[in-house]
């Protein structure tokens, strides 16, 4: 039985997200970006889910969540 | 790619710094402060982002310094009302009545109808007297009466910005920075209408 692969992503709850763009600032990766304005958007592609974004989140709306990979 | 090469619009909060700085020595200064309304807005306008917020903001760049690197903040969650869509937007609506009552005071300045107040009103409730920023100038005392005016709007969202930073996380103040709900208003309405 092959175990299931998991990696951690960060998740932007849209509905709350200010987009004052700190998490852009702090990724290492250049995962986050702000679109258009309205709230940020993490590329799941980028992501190694290492929590920075989440950490600095002024609004705390970022959670890191493991996803089947 | 660990740290990125600072730019000069990472430096941005000297200018934020300089600006309450100024204001202690002469109130004129304050007119400056009309760039951190008319620039993020106009980002917004015309470019459909909160380029202002998520790059030259040197308020937020200052509470971001203070808070991370001195630690002068417990780095807590912010509580869940104060990011809720009803406190951000009271929270704008409060402070355009607050900024239009000022407005006010100036016309009626401006008129003849009051007097020049060297006051520094702090968090829309306690006068600081100011007189020592103001020796006179060419200028009708109505335009006085503004900068006193605005560097009290400018210096009570500073106080409110520390408190909060204090409290929760360093750049807590730009979850209910009127501007920035406000930038984000706008974005969100041109998003809409472009698709």
């Amino acid at each position: 039985m092959a175990a299931i692969k998991k990696k951690r992503k960060a998740f932007v709850d849209q509905e709350y997200c200010v987009a004052c763009g700190c998490c852009v600032k702090v990724c290492p990766l250049g995962a986050i970006q702000i679109r258009q304005g309205v709230a940020a958007q993490v590329n799941l592609e980028k992501c190694v889910g290492c929590g920075k974004c989440a950490k600095e989140c002024p609004a705390s709306v970022i959670v890191i969540q493991e996803v089947e990979a | 790619m660990s740290k990125q090469k600072k730019r000069w619009y990472d430096y941005l909060w000297i200018a934020s710094l300089t600006y309450l700085v100024l204001g202690f020595f002469n109130i004129l200064f304050a007119w400056l402060g009309l760039i951190c309304f008319l620039v993020p807005l106009t980002i917004s306008i015309a470019n459909g982002t909160k380029g202002y917020c998520n790059r030259y903001c040197g308020r937020g760049q200052l509470f971001g310094i203070l808070g991370g690197r001195f630690g002068l903040s417990r780095k807590k969650d912010i509580p869940r009302w104060m990011k809720s869509k009803w406190f951000r937007y009271g929270f704008l609506i409060f402070f355009f009545v607050m900024f239009f009552q000022m407005l006010w005071n100036t016309y009626l300045v401006f008129a003849g109808v009051q007097d020049l107040k060297q006051v520094v009103t702090l968090l829309w409730t306690f006068k600081l007297p100011w007189n020592w920023a103001y020796h006179g100038t060419l200028f009708h005392p109505g335009v006085a009466q503004f900068a006193f005016g605005f560097y009290s709007v400018m210096l009570t969202s500073t106080v409110l910005g520390l408190i909060t930073m204090v409290l929760y996380k360093p750049r807590s103040w730009c979850v209910y920075c009127p501007m920035g709900t406000m930038t984000q208003l706008i974005c969100k309405v041109k998003d809409k209408k472009d698709g």
